[in-house]
């Protein structure tokens, strides 16, 4: 039950917000550490104040960052991003995902390109393109669009408001939320719906040569949705996040 | 510099994959689980390099396939005409669209060679022990992270052309062999990617100083 940043050592070291004060405790570290690391830990925690010690992901340097601030902070080391502060997280996040939603319905419900030639008109979905390329027995492609435009995204608005609503509301966390917040962080390399708008509109421009296209009220709903997912995804806190769903409340 | 820097593993800790809490390694020992959020937690990815090496050999094995075979084959008034990635691009040249060739060729032809080539470079450096620029090593990473999945662009056009045209006697376009093979190159390189460790590059530099 004890994690190693939510404490405060003697040096100050602490990641202490308000609502995480129930699970701070006093740690002497095990081993010892040499005075090197004593005297690099104490340079790091000379602050008084509330401080968070973080690690970096992608070197491992640990970095002190002051509890409240507005500003980007960077790894001193390697430049990676370590916190980016989000006013009113929760609310705007929960509100776009729910745009989200409603533009996800609407995109897949709705052609996106009708092509025409002479008394043809052929219309194309999302899903029937996926029916498509099943039936030519590419089972593996089939399911990899399937996976990376439809299923990936469905899974990570739904997840969100799944997070997100029962915050907003006051109300505990929803149960597996912390298990569904991992989740919906380790798909996110997956979804892939604005690589897929590119593709339309090379496809677009690529048919224009042979027949007449007709861009449907689906491609403006997906071009919308691909912004508004952005947006809902740079609203997101992480951390303010990860300090709600704490399993150990 | 580097060799006194204070890292989370130096101070006997354990930076969860998921929620970036530290968690100390003797805990983690008995109870591997991250106690916040429930993740798996290692100190670095396991077997990072043994699994980048694995991932990238079969992605540069399946490119060769990728590139060579036809990836769309057209059939019109009687005429079959097979198109490999790089014939798509000469067309798009050829037809005055440079935008769109330009598109295609970054996302399918550029990337994904880059991509490989980073990852050997890092994977090599990180074997060499190299203290050569850890800071743009670590920034080459990031990008391989952040553009590979653009290279599914062609896929999606494909996809898309599959599904639309398909007009009987007057024009068909199916799917050729290169697709699945250029699909599991994207999808190889992004396991490889995320399977490297960008933490190695700094701790052969710490263990060596
Ligand atoms: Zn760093
Ligand atoms: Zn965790």
């Amino acid at each position: 039950m004890v994690a190693g940043s939510d404490r405060r050592g003697p040096g100050q070291m602490s990641n202490e917000t308000p609502m995480s004060r129930h699970h701070t405790r006093h740690v002497h570290p095990d081993p010892p550490p040499d005075t090197d690391l004593s005297a690099a830990v104490a340079a790091l925690s000379a602050d008084s104040g509330p401080t968070v010690i973080v690690a970096c992901h992608d070197c491992d340097l640990l970095n002190r960052l002051p509890g409240q601030s507005t500003a980007t902070i960077l790894c001193a080391r390697c430049g990676a991003v370590l916190r980016r502060s989000k006013p009113n997280s929760i609310e705007r996040s929960l509100a776009l995902t729910l745009c989200g939603l409603i533009l996800f319905v609407l995109s897949n419900s709705f052609p996106f390109l009708a092509m025409k030639t002479g008394g043809f008109i052929q219309e194309t979905t999302l899903l029937t393109g996926i029916h498509e390329l099943w039936k030519q027995e590419l089972f593996g492609l089939a399911t990899l669009v399937l996976l990376t435009c439809v299923l990936v995204p469905l899974a990570q608005m739904t997840g969100l408001l799944y997070i997100l609503a029962p915050l907003h509301w006051g109300r505990r966390p929803a149960p597996f939320a912390a298990r569904v917040f991992r989740l919906v962080q380790e798909v996110a390399p997956w979804g892939m719906m604005e690589v897929f708008m590119v593709g339309i509109l090379v496809a677009l421009v690529k048919l224009g040569h042979m027949a007449t296209i007709v861009p449907g009220v689906s491609v403006f709903s997906f071009g919308t949705l691909i912004f508004v997912m952005a947006a809902a995804f740079t609203t997101l806190d992480p951390p303010l996040l990860w300090d709600r769903l704490d399993l150990r409340r | 510099m580097n060799g006194s820097a204070v890292t989370a593993r130096r101070l006997g800790l354990i930076n969860c994959h998921d929620c970036h809490l530290l968690v100390e390694a003797h805990q983690v020992a008995i109870h591997p689980r991250c106690p916040r959020c429930g993740a798996h937690l290692h100190a670095r990815k396991p077997n990072s390099l043994a699994r980048t090496w694995a991932l990238v050999w079969a992605a540069i094995i399946l490119i060769v396939p990728a590139n060579v075979l036809p990836i769309t084959i057209t059939s019109a008034l009687g005429t079959k005409q097979a198109d490999t990635i790089m014939s798509g691009v000469i067309y798009f040249m050829q037809t005055g669209s440079w935008e769109i060739a330009a598109v295609i060729f970054i996302a399918s032809v550029f990337v994904p060679f880059a991509k490989l080539l980073i990852l050997v470079f890092l994977l090599l450096s990180v074997r060499c022990r190299t203290a050569w620029r850890p800071k743009d090593r670590t920034t080459l990473y990031r990008l391989t992270e952040l553009v590979g999945r653009w290279s599914m662009v062609d896929i999606y056009v494909v996809t898309i052309l599959v599904a639309l045209v398909k007009l009987g006697a007057v024009a068909t376009i199916e799917a050729g062999p290169a697709t699945v093979f250029f699909a599991s190159v994207v999808v190889l390189t992004m396991f490889a990617a995320e399977s490297f460790d960008p933490r190695l590059v700094w701790d052969v530099i710490e263990e060596d100083a």
